[in-house]
């Protein structure tokens, strides 16, 4: 559909791709909304323990200390798989993508079993107060990091079929952005909950 | 299990029984009529599918008409129930239910998707753009919105409806409090209309920041378009909040958590505050785009510009930020203390100064110009003082130590009831009248739609006034009924024939709709009101791309400048040439994704694990064959876009 005078719609066009650029940006936003509600919720709670368990009892700080390290380097690896895509490489681009997965996957499996052996303590959501809001805070990030793996291995998938090209690059960018902000709520996480719950 | 199922269906009341047989006839004939006429696959490709602004937009009319409709039922019934002392004609239990579904289904099944369908239906026309920024999105906010309305209203029929009140604090709404599946209709119904209007906010901001067509300055945008974006900015930053407290309302119901129980060290006024720094912004998010709607109406029909442009802009979007800050004024009565009581009294009545000045400005718009008893003008003369006695009651709630005095009590019923009326009803029935020429290509009958005005006018302050002074003689709110020796009597009777003549007035308006339909006065030119803004430049209806040629846009009131200096769509040019448009194609995933968020939701209120796993699986799978989606678009060519437009007389 090469036609000539198009110059306006072309225009409008190419700034569509940029659309979803920023509706996303937008998008973190509201989810940054969303953290800060769960923060917040947490702050007023992080005393109601109803008698017994703290965080000082239950925080174990080789498991949170790993947790944030792979969490950290998987942003890492993302960020190298986006330079990978920027020099063309789709080999390394997919192998990086890949490393963040399964960087990502460790982190899931960490949190479930950090969760299970709590709950094993008798520490579950429904124990107390404190406990309610730990859970949803911290599980409410682990489910972000569990639906960016499905969606992080869907855009691979396409990558892989359709190569690097103007489509396949935003959606490595978005799901980039994605990642990173998942890191960045971590790390209010890693001291707000953990830190702050151990000292 | 046996217990659950017989719980399944609502049972007991003849009004119930009396719905069911409606619902089931009125499906029956949407089945039969759509066979026989054999308009299934029309259906799904003109509306199921559609990604046309203006057509979603008529979907979240007739939409929000039909919830009209039942909120307006629900208010009968509360007020026959109230119009006499010791009646029983409503159970208790059965009252709670209505004055939640009343609130609810009015403020984000009727207010909502009004605003929505005036966003959808204007914006795009009015700054020029071919469609909104995200098109696929959109029809996903509305197919959200409609699941979610439905997955609320079944609970009529259904598990029985919720009953905490609009806002449903706990601990009443708590799994020990609200045992049965009502309270999760509710949350789910709202939740998952509420991701649809989260997105609108976003999609709307960008549509309006980024397609405005060529030349269009931010302040020279029009009004309308001014209050939608300051909007658009309050839901983004209010939803979430709404999205965070219904999800850890249903955490405590669902896993047992205790974040806002009153055991376990919850903490049940966090959700209170929680819900209004939502709620607050919320009634901010429904008056901005009725304040806009009034801008354009004064200025049409006044013939003139409007007055202070400027401060229109600075007020409305002072109100969206200080909205913000407002929230402790729906419960000053928590007993936080004087120093954040006098704060939250402060910004109350602050927000006061921007509205003050809008009223102004109407007024000065209006001061010497010619003006034409339209339609939409009259219901707009009838908004300022309307909003202006709703306004100044709020004034006096907002007082803190007063507030002690009126909290829950009919007072503040009468004042929201004339704020959200008077100001955001008022204003998108005044837009409907407006605007209803561009959607449809007809006017609404006159002769009927003032005897519609008159009644629902009338209706509304002889249904309000005497609640101001029966909050005074001490009637708190969600009372079912009272004694004669209350004195109340009288007073309630004048309220509830008020609320029959609205029910007149809406009546009236039905038969209006139809009544025009047949013999509406058409609209040939496009231009019925001798317009000011974009919108009024194309043909009505507008066709499917909205505009062949993008407008260039050389100074606020671009239309009414292009009238009166003869260029642009003001000139017919038979030299013009088109070129192709490039519009996104239809798409069945919005729908599809949309019913299995209801599948989800449904498991989920009923606690059927695996259908709720098996919705999200779906809601899981559409995500993903819409990422995979490629040739999401294509282009109108040329001859389609002559064809077009000179069937509609624009091709000289």
């Amino acid at each position: 559909m090469a036609q000539p005078a198009i110059s306006m719609d072309a225009h409008q066009e190419h700034h569509h791709d940029t659309f979803k650029l920023l509706g996303f940006w937008i998008f973190l936003v509201t989810d940054c909304i969303i953290f800060a509600c769960l923060f917040a919720v947490y702050a007023v709670l992080r005393t109601h323990t109803d008698g017994d368990l703290t965080g000082r009892e239950l925080f174990e700080v080789k498991g949170f200390t790993a947790e944030t390290l792979i969490l950290l380097a998987s942003s890492f690896t993302s960020g190298l798989a986006s330079l990978a895509m920027q020099k063309g490489s789709k080999k390394h681009l997919l192998g990086w993508l890949t490393v963040t997965v399964l960087l990502g996957l460790s982190f899931v499996g960490l949190e479930i079993t950090e969760f299970a052996k709590m709950a094993s303590e008798g520490a579950a959501i429904s124990t107390n107060a404190f406990l309610s809001s730990f859970f949803t805070l911290v599980g409410t990030h682990g489910l972000h990091v569990s639906f960016g793996l499905i969606w992080m291995t869907g855009v691979m998938v396409q990558i892989g079929r359709y190569g690097i090209d103007a489509h396949t690059k935003e959606k490595v960018t978005i799901v980039g952005l994605y990642w990173h902000f998942l890191d960045v709520v971590w790390i209010f996480i890693f001291t707000v909950v953990y830190l702050l719950g151990v000292m | 299990m046996g217990e659950k199922a017989k719980g399944f269906f609502v049972t007991g009341d003849p009004l119930i029984y009396g719905a069911d047989v409606s619902i089931i006839i009125t499906l029956l004939g949407i089945l039969v009529f759509l066979t026989y006429f054999k308009k299934w696959g029309w259906l799904w490709r003109e509306w199921l599918t559609t990604v046309d602004h203006k057509k979603i937009g008529i979907m979240y009319l007739v939409s929000s008409l039909l919830m009209l409709f039942r909120g307006g039922v629900d208010a009968l019934l509360m007020r026959m129930q109230l119009a006499m002392p010791n009646t029983h004609f409503l159970q208790s239990q059965h009252y709670n239910e209505i004055f939640t579904t009343h609130g609810t289904i009015m403020i984000l099944f009727m207010a909502m998707p009004f605003m929505f369908a005036l966003f959808n239906i204007v914006i795009p026309l009015q700054i020029g753009a071919r469609d909104v920024a995200y098109p696929f999105l959109n029809a996903m906010s509305f197919w959200l919105f409609f699941f979610g309305a439905l997955l609320f209203n079944l609970s009529f029929v259904i598990g029985g409806s919720p009953d905490a009140g609009w806002l449903s604090y706990p601990p009443l709404s708590e799994l020990a409090g609200s045992p049965g599946p009502g309270q999760n209709f509710y949350i789910w119904g709202i939740q998952i209309s509420g991701i649809g209007s989260l997105a609108t906010g976003i999609n709307f901001l960008v549509t309006i920041l980024k397609m405005r067509a060529p030349g269009m300055k931010l302040m020279q945008m029009p009004l309308f378009t001014w209050s939608v974006l300051s909007s658009c900015i309050t839901i983004i930053f209010a939803f979430p909040v709404l999205t965070v407290t219904l999800a850890l309302l249903f955490v405590d119901r669902f896993f047992g958590a205790h974040i806002f129980t009153a055991t376990g060290g919850g903490n049940p006024m966090m959700y209170v505050n929680l819900i209004w720094m939502w709620g607050h912004p919320e009634v901010y998010i429904v008056v901005l785009p009725a304040f806009g709607i009034y801008s354009e109406i004064v200025s049409t029909f006044s013939k003139k510009k409007i007055f202070g442009y400027k401060s229109m802009v600075f007020s409305m979007m002072i109100i969206s930020v200080l909205g913000y800050f407002t929230w402790v004024h729906h419960f000053f009565t928590m007993g936080a203390g004087a120093d954040v009581n006098t704060f939250f009294a402060i910004t109350t009545m602050a927000i006061g100064i921007p509205t003050g000045v809008k009223i102004f400005n109407w007024l000065f718009t209006m001061f010497r110009g010619r003006i034409s008893m339209t339609q939409p003008m009259l219901w707009t003369l009838a908004f300022i003082p309307c909003f202006l006695v709703g306004g100044a009651t709020g004034v006096m709630l907002a007082a803190a130590p007063a507030d002690y005095q009126y909290h829950n009590s009919y007072f503040l019923i009468a004042h929201f009831h004339q704020t959200l009326i008077g100001g955001v009803v008022f204003g998108y029935l005044a837009g409907l009248y407006y605007w209803w020429p561009k959607m449809f290509g007809f006017k609404l009958n006159d002769r009927i739609g003032k005897w519609a005005f008159w009644t629902w006018n009338i209706g509304f302050y002889v249904c309000f006034m005497p609640q101001y002074a029966l909050g005074f003689m001490g009637m708190t709110r969600r009372v079912y009924t009272y004694g004669w020796d209350m004195g109340w009597a009288p007073y309630n009777m004048v309220s509830t024939a008020g609320a029959f003549l609205m029910g007149i007035g809406f009546v009236f308006q039905v038969w209006q709709i139809l009544y025009s339909i047949k013999h509406g006065e058409r609209d040939l030119t496009g231009d019925p009101w001798n317009g000011r803004t974009l919108e009024w430049s194309i043909p009505s209806p507008a066709p499917h791309y909205n505009f062949a040629h993008l407008p260039e846009v050389k100074s606020d009131d671009a239309w009414w400048d292009m009238k009166n200096h003869r260029y642009g769509a003001a000139v017919p040019n038979k030299m013009k040439e088109y070129a192709p448009i490039h519009m996104p194609k239809n798409s069945g995933i919005p729908f599809l994704m949309s019913a299995c968020w209801f599948v989800a939701g449904f498991g989920l209120t009923f606690e059927w694990i695996g259908v709720g796993i098996a919705g999200l699986a779906g809601v899981g799978i559409c995500l993903l064959a819409r990422s995979f989606q490629r040739n999401t678009d294509y282009y109108i060519p040329v001859d389609e876009i002559k064809a077009t437009e000179s069937s509609l007389g624009r091709v000289v």
